[in-house]
């Protein structure tokens, strides 16, 4: 019996169908692999960008530049040392600030606030992440710099009196120091680790509340023996994230740090960042001082990318525990 | 409205994605000193009413009016700091100025009204070191026998950015104090011994405005502009100004601009009974054989403009407008030095 | 101690512990509500129609309309370069790598670049880009709008990636079992079936992608530049609303401040009007995107 022609095209069709199929998969596959590479190729080209255009400055004087305090156009002779202080303690302010009020709102929105507040709260602070960094800078600069120094004086006369760190509060009320930017940067990160925080302490399992509170726990005593302990690391997963933007960030502390590279022990005085130096500086300078300002880029995503693996790879293991 | 934005969006990503051709030819981009800032605007915005060409000017400081033209990313630098003869000819740059001004100290202390107070080079240079920590320190008590200063701690501004301004001001701090010289010296961006660093004269003005107790130095049209105190300064003669357009014309007459090759001259400390000590002059530096002769053409098409018709523009600001010898001196630079 | 005095104790603690949650978050609150006021406040006066108007360049009466139109070309450009490339590269990560190696090392270094600072962004595109050009056409174009849009492109990149590989992981495999069993092949049945049963979530990706670039300043200064004209070529130097205003707050004059002020208000509300724009489009699915 013979195959009837009409039905010999169709296997035909079929038969080229799938080949052309195949070729347009693997074409499909290929360009999906290849933006997703792309991700990758950004990651990589800012290091390596960075590297290349600090390398007069990174390899030309290494240890030098990042362990001087000097910053001098005058003599080219730049040091890493004052901007990455400037960075790390505004950023630990931040943390210090930003932390115990995150815990403090996660804890009001998962275990206290009735049902129908909860999500217009957390709504409401989650609104605060959105608003741009430059709005915190001119709120910093027209608002809250006054403001600072208005009550800096009265900081000044009882933290200043302490013994030890009484040092960190003594100074003029500026108004701008690495205070104020810490604080700015404080309310900036802390939608960032109390979404976490909250978003981890409604994964805890119910039943583990459940036979603490039957044991007779308090409320307080539910969150700080089984929920922290349960979300560990998660918590320190997002505290090291709302860190990883606070060491990042520009625009809201380059009007309120006062762009000093002068090193002092005082929390008053004004300081400088990596950040801002760059977005101070970048446009003007050449050769060496470009260059230095580049390798101080590389710096900061150096830094930054180590505290985001670790807060990426903290946050990792809760979802491990719950087996998704 | 809508539409037509949307059909203009669609055309413009068409072209960035097709067109290498440059923007229209009669577009330029200067960029640099903030002290010349005020009256560039001004004069942008009239030359493009009359012209339709349009210069775009961006305030970046000295500093990187310097690097851009250097990087040739903009058409003109701008700056209050000359280069030397030698600089120039490396990178095959030519300099004219374009504008004279004042730099006034602009401070901010409560009841004390702009012009009450008096300062001198060495006192101004000894605050600025971080060796005058109050108001009422005795050699400002000294200067001011008259004057009631409170017991307030100044904050020192300066400037974060590289500055002819700054130039100028350490320049002449490194005249008259030799701790200065020694210690910081002079530059477009020096290691400052104390302080708050502001971007720009606006960001210098901007501090000083707000921070109670402040000193600074910027541009007097910023000083006049935004209300903020200023001082007056025993210059070289030891006479006390007052910053006006006249004591700067005084200065900036002192100036022998016709043996200064490629008019490097700086002119703070100058000598005479009325001489503001702080005078300075703004540069454009550009190409002598420009990658894009239009462009050059136009913009000294815009500075001859200037000259012709911005100084009154000029003065009203209190810059001081160039002279006459000195315009001419600047018309046969450009027939000389620049090829096009 | 007696019994009746660790449960007082315990009360006193469990009571100011929650007292002092209430009180941060009222804090929280306070401070979101302070920051919306003074914008709000400051920035109702100064919309003036003349913002639309006129350019930057007027010092004295200065408007923002070059650098509004710089910043929506600039956005909008931004966003026909990362949106394509996100999506594919979420739906990689969803269809192809979910549990490859390579898929999980993107994923994570994805997470990474979604908080990376953008400032490094904006270097990353001055040596990439500006400079190389600057250079090929002997500084004839160097600063300028298009990589003022890459440069914001990948800031919104990583959200787009993040989201939709994320929506497509919602869609139930189900539907991919069906469709292949059809004889589909994968390319129809990611982009007709898939693609189009996220496309609500991918939407949200792209919008929230908008949100956070619109008001990005830091990359724009070494790679936008600025512009004190109006101007919709995008090799030239583009002014953007971002940049203006911290020129405008940069700048001690009153007058200035005030239309920094609107600027800041137009660009809070253009960014929170999306991101409320997104809850309500996607508040059914949870995505989060710190």
């Amino acid at each position: 019996m013979q195959t009837p022609p009409a039905e010999q095209t169709k296997a035909r069709n079929v038969d080229e169908r799938s080949v052309a199929d195949a070729r347009h998969d693997r074409f499909f596959h290929g360009v999906l692999k290849f933006s997703a590479l792309l991700v990758l190729a950004t990651l990589l080209g800012a290091a390596l960008s960075t590297l290349w255009g600090g390398r007069e400055v990174l390899f030309g004087q290494g240890l030098h530049f990042l362990t001087s305090n000097a910053w001098n156009p005058v003599e080219d002779d730049y040091g890493a040392v004052a901007p990455v202080f400037g960075t790390l303690v505004t950023s630990l302010i931040a943390l210090v600030l930003a932390v115990p009020v995150s815990f403090g709102i996660a804890l009001f929105i998962t275990e206290i606030a009735p049902a129908w507040m909860r999500g217009p709260v957390s709504a409401a602070i989650e609104l605060l992440a959105g608003i741009p960094s430059i709005i915190f800078g001119m709120w910093g600069l027209f608002v809250f710099v006054p403001f600072m120094s208005r009550i800096e004086p009265a900081l000044s006369a009882t933290l200043g009196k302490l013994p030890l760190v009484g040092k960190l509060f003594q100074g003029p009320p500026l108004g701008l120091g690495l205070l104020t930017a810490g604080i700015v940067l404080a309310v900036m990160i802390l939608p960032f680790i109390s979404s976490v925080m909250r978003e981890v302490f409604q994964t805890v399992p119910t039943r583990l509340k459940e036979s603490s509170y039957a044991l007779g726990s308090s409320t307080w005593e539910v969150v700080w023996d089984i929920v922290l302990p349960y979300t560990r690391s998660a918590v320190i997963g997002g505290i090291f994230l709302g860190l990883g933007r606070a060491l990042g960030e520009t625009m809201a502390v380059t009007f309120v740090l006062g762009n000093s590279y002068n090193i002092t022990s005082s929390l008053l005085m004004p300081g400088t960042s990596i950040s801002s130096s760059i977005a101070n500086e970048f446009n003007e300078a050449v050769g060496t001082h470009r260059s230095a300002l580049i390798a101080l880029g590389f710096v900061l995503f150096l830094v930054t990318f180590v505290v985001l693996l670790i807060a990426r790879l903290m946050l990792r293991q809760l979802v491990k525990r719950e087996g998704k | 409205m809508l539409t037509s934005t949307k059909s203009r969006i669609a055309m413009i990503v068409a072209a960035s994605l097709f067109s290498v051709a440059a923007a229209q030819a009669t577009d330029i981009t200067g960029a640099g000193s903030s002290f010349v800032y005020p009256v560039v605007t001004k004069w942008s915005a009239a030359y493009a009413a009359k012209t339709g060409n349009q210069v775009n000017y961006q305030s970046i400081g000295s500093g990187g009016g310097i690097a851009q033209i250097k990087a040739g990313t903009v058409d003109f630098g701008a700056s209050d700091m000359p280069l030397d003869s030698a600089t120039l000819a490396k990178f095959g740059l030519g300099q004219f100025p374009d504008v004279i001004g004042g730099i006034v100290p602009a401070f901010n202390v409560e009841g004390v009204a702009p012009g009450a107070m008096v300062l001198d080079g060495p006192t101004l240079a000894d605050i600025y070191l971080g060796k005058i920590t109050k108001w009422n320190d005795p050699a400002l008590v000294k200067l001011n026998p008259g004057l009631k200063l409170p017991d307030l701690a100044i904050t020192v501004v300066h400037r974060s950015d590289g500055s002819g301004t700054t130039f100028n001001f350490s320049d002449y701090l490194a005249k008259v104090s030799p701790e200065w010289k020694a210690k910081v010296g002079e530059g477009t961006a020096v290691q400052w011994p104390a302080g708050v660093g502001g971007k720009g004269n606006e960001g210098v003005s901007q501090y000083v405005r707000q921070i109670k107790g402040s000193i600074g130095y910027v541009e007097y049209a910023y000083a006049l502009q935004n209300h903020i105190g200023y001082a007056l300064m025993k210059n070289a003669a030891g006479k006390v100004v007052k910053p006006t357009i006249a004591t700067f014309q005084a200065a900036a007459d002192t100036a022998d601009w016709k043996d200064a090759k490629d008019f490097n001259l700086v002119m703070t400390n100058a000598p005479g009974d009325t001489a503001w000590p702080i005078t300075a002059t703004s540069w454009v530096i550009m190409y002598k054989q420009p990658k894009d002769v239009a462009h050059s053409k136009v913009v000294f098409d815009f500075f001859k403009w200037s000259y012709e018709h911005g100084q009154e523009q000029a003065r009203s600001l209190d810059y001081v407008p160039l002279p006459p010898s000195l315009v001419k001196q600047i018309e046969a630079y450009w027939a000389s030095e620049y090829k096009m | 101690m007696s019994t009746q005095g660790i449960y007082l104790r315990r009360r006193i603690v469990n009571v100011t512990a929650l007292l002092l949650g209430g009180c941060a978050t009222v804090l929280g609150l306070l401070f979101l509500v302070w920051i919306l006021w003074v914008t709000i406040s400051n920035g109702i006066g100064a919309l003036h129609l003349s913002l639309f108007t006129k350019i930057t360049a007027y010092a004295d009466e200065g408007g923002l309309s070059n650098a509004i139109v710089g910043s929506l070309i600039m956005d909008l450009m931004a966003l026909l370069i990362c949106a394509p490339i996100g999506v594919m590269a979420g739906t990689y990560l969803a269809e192809y790598g979910r549990n490859s190696k390579l898929g999980a090392l993107i994923r994570f270094l994805n997470d990474i670049l979604l908080s990376a600072p953008s400032i490094v962004m904006g270097l990353f595109v001055y040596v990439i880009i500006v400079l190389p050009i600057s250079n090929m056409t002997h500084g004839h174009i160097s600063f300028s709008g298009f990589a003022g849009s890459v440069a914001l492109a990948l800031i919104g990149l990583p959200v787009i990636v993040r989201t939709t590989d994320e929506m497509l992981q919602l869609v139930p495999g189900t539907l991919r079992e069906a469709a292949l069993s059809l004889g589909v092949p994968q390319w129809k049945l990611t982009v007709q079936v898939l693609v189009r049963a996220a496309a609500s979530g991918i939407i949200t990706g792209v919008l929230l992608a908008l949100a956070r670039l619109a008001g990005e300043t830091a990359p724009l200064l070494f790679t936008a530049f600025g512009n004190n004209f109006m101007t919709v070529h995008p090799l030239d130097k583009m002014a953007s609303l971002p940049v203006a205003i911290y020129q405008y707050t940069n700048d001690p004059s009153p007058a200035l401040h005030s239309i920094a002020w609107a600027g800041a208000l137009l660009i809070t509300l253009f960014v929170l009007a999306l991101s409320l724009l997104t809850r309500l489009l996607f508040s059914r699915k949870k995505v989060s995107y710190e």
